[in-house]
């Protein structure tokens, strides 16, 4: 496939991992921020060519595993009202909240459906005036600007029948938190392309300086992510702890203005809490004021849906770094995609969804695998 | 919101915390027909049990068995497909090609077919009609009769305007050993085509997720390639139509059911620049996309050039390509050396394939 061929290509792989044997002098922990980064790293076995000495951890990237118990909660309560058509990601569908997933309500009768693009849901809205049409608005800076459009185009339109569940998290936040825990392990970040993409990577300037820690905005084929990888071993070996952007075929430094204000005219920066983390300080978006006719939570009466997170699993240390998703007694024997535990369990871009997926839990139970 | 405002520093950010656990779905969902781990699930916790016996235990895609003198081949499927008419088929051809599949993959000629319609009141005559003419052309292209059928038709909403059930019975080759079980190590795997077609062309249409493409099914009769196979005289191992839950489901399967491992090189696995194209698009595992015309062969090493040249030669399968191979190493686990040189496990499908989010 053209344009992602060439970043799949195993002589250049090599090329670059001798590069990193070639300066490599001690131990460094990097951290991926982004599921589809872990995503990749596992698929295509990223972490198995590297060197011993770089360890890789896998950080809180994933919209949907950090979506909180709460939040899912308050999107059950609506999908299961009769009048309502509930639009979701595909891989919200799975998520367990405290008493069953989407996809148990769709086979109560719910009239849940997935979707590609929030925009899609204004068509539903119109096709079905009789329906109240809700879209549960996920992830990180990467979705918001579609998200925002959904919410701009039915306030312009006057679709009355359309709203969104906000749950927005952003990423610079969790990656303080992350840098202020006494438990931090990470040295280096794989910053977030996708992000970057929409917001730029200003904001990450001040977080590299005042923790002295390499931030390197990558991308997400295999080349990127060793590239990556190479980038901020440099820096790790140099001292240096600046940004750098891997990624210019996508990402500038100032992102993209035209979504950024879009965004900025829906949504506002509020604390929010994270699932398997807790709440974190200016860490999300809710809909302004402006907007509330299209706010799912003020709409149906959820806001009192006030959910609290039982401590049996150790999602949130992986969500963190601190853990990988082996070192759980749990991890596929009782955890599993199927019987998803722990919200990294839950979505494909899960640190133990993606371990699992790619056969981590075998290697870890010590099955008599051979490498290849 | 309620958030509870700032986190205590330091230590209490890093509680884990994580919702409890769904130990058991209560209700049948959609994942449990997908052909993956919840299915496999189902048979196994509650039909098998009740109905264990010889010819069910190895669930194959059929049952073989003798009767007076002749060994047969028997088996059953159901057709749910939504929408109806696709890109490249309908509901009809798709109901007479999969149950001539699974004969065939029994190392059977498939002779004789049941169907059995259930019908939304409601549907159109000529949506019937069209479905109807359809499955004859198949039943005539694969060289099979429909001899005995049944119709039923229930009140608008109890259905989706047309289910179809095929039943079918061949006869098993002389000599022919068709079994899951006898997957060797050494032994090649061959895969007739390229993979994740059937999938794909249907996600194309499906209501919602429409896009442009010139993808169509590859639902197809494999009988006259598993004849092209067997003319030649050589020992095939194992038979599988890599349909729901995709190539690597079916291989998982066959490895843990022979107790073998299996080495694939994902850069030789066949698949098109449309379907990999929509399967980046859409967040998708092309190695876990249905397949509706095509087969695995995992056959002696010291053939696989012969049989793969007999493979490429038929209509149906020159983009045929030996992807890999059965190895005593690793037993029941299917690893892959992928593009970039790495490796990882290929597992069943875990639960439906859900588009991922970014």
């Amino acid at each position: 496939m053209k344009y992602l061929d060439e970043y799949r290509n195993e002589t250049m792989a090599q090329k670059i991992v001798g590069e990193i044997r070639r300066i490599i002098t001690r131990p460094w922990v990097l951290m991926e921020v982004c599921g589809g980064q872990t995503h990749t790293i596992v698929k295509y076995g990223i972490d198995h060519l590297l060197p011993d000495e770089v360890e890789l951890v896998h950080g809180p990237g994933c919209p949907v595993c950090v979506t909180s118990l709460e939040m899912i909660d308050k999107a059950h309560a609506i999908a299961q009202r009769p009048d309502v058509i509930f639009c979701s990601f595909g891989d919200m569908l799975r998520v367990p909240g405290s008493e069953f997933d989407l996809l148990v309500l769709k086979s109560r009768g719910a009239d849940v459906r997935v979707v590609y693009s929030p925009l899609d849901c204004l068509k539903i809205a119109k096709a079905n005036p009789d329906k109240k049409v809700v879209f549960f608005a996920i992830g990180f800076e990467t979705t918001a600007p579609g998200n925002a459009m959904a919410v701009w185009q039915a306030y312009r339109q006057g679709v009355k029948n359309f709203s969104v569940l906000v749950s927005h998290v952003l990423v610079p936040p969790a990656m303080e938190a992350i840098l202020q825990s006494p438990l931090n392990r990470v040295q280096g970040f794989l910053g977030p392309g996708h992000v970057c993409t929409v917001v730029g990577y200003e904001e990450y300037e001040p977080l590299a300086e005042r923790y002295h820690v390499p931030i390197v905005i990558t991308g997400f084929e295999p080349m990127d992510l060793l590239e990556g990888v190479l980038m901020t071993i440099r820096q790790l070996e140099a001292g240096t702890a600046v940004v750098e952007n891997q990624y210019p075929r996508i990402v500038k430094r100032e992102g993209n203005k035209v979504a950024q204000e879009l965004v900025n005219k829906v949504f506002e920066v509020c604390d929010r809490k994270w699932r398997g983390i807790g709440s974190i300080p200016k860490s999300g978006y809710r809909l302004r004021e402006e907007f509330r006719e299209h706010d799912a939570e003020r709409l149906f009466d959820v806001g009192a849906i006030d959910t609290q997170e039982p401590s049996i699993c150790i999602s949130g240390l992986v969500l963190q770094g601190v853990k990988k998703p082996h070192d759980c007694p749990a991890f596929g024997r009782q955890c599993t995609p199927e019987h998803p535990l722990g919200a990294t369990m839950v979505s494909a871009e899960g640190a133990c969804a993606a371990y699992y997926a790619y056969g981590r839990h075998l290697q870890a139970e010590k099955k008599p695998l051979q490498p290849v | 919101m309620s958030d509870k405002g700032r986190p205590e520093e330091g230590g209490n950010i890093l509680m884990g915390s994580c919702p409890l656990p769904l130990t058991n779905y209560q209700e049948i969902v959609l994942a449990h027909g997908s052909g993956g781990k919840l299915s496999q699930q189902l048979m196994q916790k509650i039909v098998l049990p009740q109905f264990r016996n010889e010819l069910l235990e190895p669930l194959h895609d059929g049952a073989v068995f003798s009767i007076g003198g002749a060994r047969l081949a028997f088996s059953t499927d159901s057709y749910v497909v939504n929408p109806i008419f696709f890109p490249g088929g309908d509901i009809g051809k798709l109901a007479v090609h999969g149950t001539v599949n699974d004969l065939a993959m029994c190392g059977a000629r498939p002779l004789h077919l049941s169907v059995g319609f259930i019908l939304e009141e409601g549907l159109p005559m000529n949506d019937f009609w069209r479905i109807v003419q359809s499955m004859r052309e198949a039943a005539d292209a694969a060289g099979v009769t429909l001899v005995t059928g049944d119709t039923k038709v229930v009140d608008r909403g109890k259905a989706d305007k047309i289910f179809i059930n095929t039943s079918g019975i061949g006869q098993v080759r002389e000599g022919v050993s068709i079994d899951p079980k006898r997957a060797r190590p050494g032994d090649k795997i061959i895969v007739s085509g390229c993979i994740a077609v059937h999938g794909i062309a249907i996600m194309s249409v499906r209501e919602g997720l429409e896009f442009e493409t010139e993808i169509a099914s590859d639902t197809a009769p494999l009988n006259g390639l598993v004849e092209a196979i067997f003319a030649i005289g050589k020992d095939v191992h194992v038979l599988r139509d890599p349909t729901r839950g995709g190539l690597t489901s079916a291989l998982s399967e066959i490895a843990q059911s022979a107790g073998v491992g299996m080495l694939l090189d994902e850069a030789s696995i066949p698949i098109s620049e449309e379907v990999k194209g929509a399967c980046e698009i859409l967040g998708l595992d092309p190695l876990y996309v249905a397949n509706e015309g095509k087969l695995v062969a995992i056959v002696p090493s010291e053939d696989a050039g012969t049989i793969l040249s007999a493979i490429r030669s038929h209509p149906l399968g020159v983009d045929a390509a030996v992807i890999g191979e059965v190895t005593a190493d690793h037993p029941h686990f299917v690893l892959m050396k992928t593009r970039i040189g790495g490796s990882r496990v290929v597992d069943m499908l875990s639960g439906e394939q859900l588009p991922r989010i970014c």
